[in-house]
């Protein structure tokens, strides 16, 4: 068995792991020119206030990292049978609230740390109208991935699907994508 | 334990992973802001369309790599060091295919898309191209080194690889991404 179990690869073989995952990423990664095509709309706006460009990589990531809190929670209680959908309910109310805590603290250092930045760096927006748009757009974030979260962990759980399949990368990129959205809009109201 | 404590509970636990890729995504964003990228991201129209695919990508990928990698190591079937394994060189393999793939599909993406919008030119394709699968083969090779030096000595010191691939793999593409973009916009800049 285990001359057996050493020679078959199986599920490790390189087009066995390409092919289950590109046409993943090949989605993943169309959706994700939406952002793109936001960004590049206001590519001016950007361009000219490179402490604003600077907050994109982290608009890019959090949205995914709050969502995947809230998802990789709702996943965990759904596999030990504790979840409600109550909106009420402790199994919302908790991670809601912990997202809110965390996206407050996250997107209040951003601003300051990037404007510290801005300052070496030359020609800073102002600190108030950094945080107003790095907190504005963090925030609404938050409760847009908590949100989606609930929703795929929803539709996963009627469909039937085991949540950690679908609904992480789902909710990952698709916060992602709204990220730069949200930021861009908020900005452009702003600025 | 009521709500609020595990409010707090759950704010504790997740704090410290979002502030490193905190840390990493203003690194990026001091890098993305900085003089030398701006014009590179002003000399290829259609870098700045296929920023957020690039650096999510390499969540996507790597990520995968590393789930995979973690899983190989709970079940006993990959060892925790670089030796000449065939499914370690498997994984890595498919990983620098999918990350080098979609590099060059996010260019196509980009270039289509920027080609068609009415008044707006990319940049030449095999320009904005090179930039792409340049930084993306790059990245690829940094991203699998560390990813897999840090899982690997985590592992052997008792650490569950699958609480670090997540936040790892998030900073460490955030900075290795952003970096060799730069990096890719001057060497084609030379060339070209």
């Amino acid at each position: 068995m285990s001359t057996v179990d050493h020679g078959d690869v199986g599920t490790w073989r390189v087009r066995r792991i390409v092919r289950t995952m590109a046409p993943l990423l090949v989605v993943l990664s169309a959706m994700e020119m939406g952002s793109g095509f936001v960004l590049e709309s206001l590519g001016e706006t950007y361009l000219d206030n490179p402490t604003l460009l600077m907050l994109v990589p982290v608009m890019i990531g959090m949205g995914g990292n709050l969502g995947a809190i809230v998802a990789a929670r709702l996943s965990t209680q759904l596999h030990l049978g504790t979840l409600s959908f109550d909106v009420r309910s402790r199994s919302l109310m908790v991670p809601l609230g912990a997202v809110l805590a965390l996206a407050g603290t996250v997107f209040s250092v951003l601003p300051v740390v990037v404007y510290a930045f801005g300052q070496v760096t030359g020609d800073p927006m102002g600190l108030r109208k950094l945080a107003t748009i790095s907190l504005v757009s963090g925030m609404t974030l938050a409760v847009i991935a908590f949100l989606l979260a609930v929703a795929a962990t929803y539709v996963s759980y009627r469909r039937e699907y085991d949540p950690d399949d679908v609904t992480i990368p789902v909710v990952t990129n698709l916060c992602d994508v709204l990220g730069v959205v949200i930021l861009s809009a908020v900005a452009a109201a702003v600025v | 334990m009521d709500a609020r404590g595990e409010i707090v509970a759950v704010y504790r636990e997740s704090l410290p992973i979002l502030l490193v890729s905190l840390l990493g995504g203003i690194f990026a964003g001091v890098v993305l802001g900085s003089e030398p990228m701006r014009e590179g991201l002003r000399a290829y129209p259609g870098l700045l369309l296929a920023l957020p695919a690039f650096l999510a990508t390499r969540g996507n990928v790597y990520g995968a790599l590393g789930a995979r990698i973690g899983s190989g190591l709970h079940q006993g079937l990959v060892e925790p060091r670089f030796t000449w394994d065939r499914r370690l060189v498997n994984a890595v393999t498919a990983a620098v295919i999918n990350g080098v793939g979609m590099s060059l599909w996010i260019s196509v993406l980009s270039w289509t898309i920027l080609t068609l919008q009415p008044g707006r030119t990319p940049a030449p394709f095999l320009e904005l191209a090179g930039v792409l699968v340049l930084a993306g083969a790059v990245t690829s090779t940094a991203m699998i080194g560390g990813l897999l030096s840090i899982v690997f000595a985590g592992f052997r010191r008792g650490m569950d690889p699958d609480n670090l691939i997540g936040p790892l793999v998030t900073t460490l593409g955030d900075v290795f991404g952003v970096v060799f973009l730069l990096g890719a916009t001057l060497v084609v800049g030379v060339i070209a």
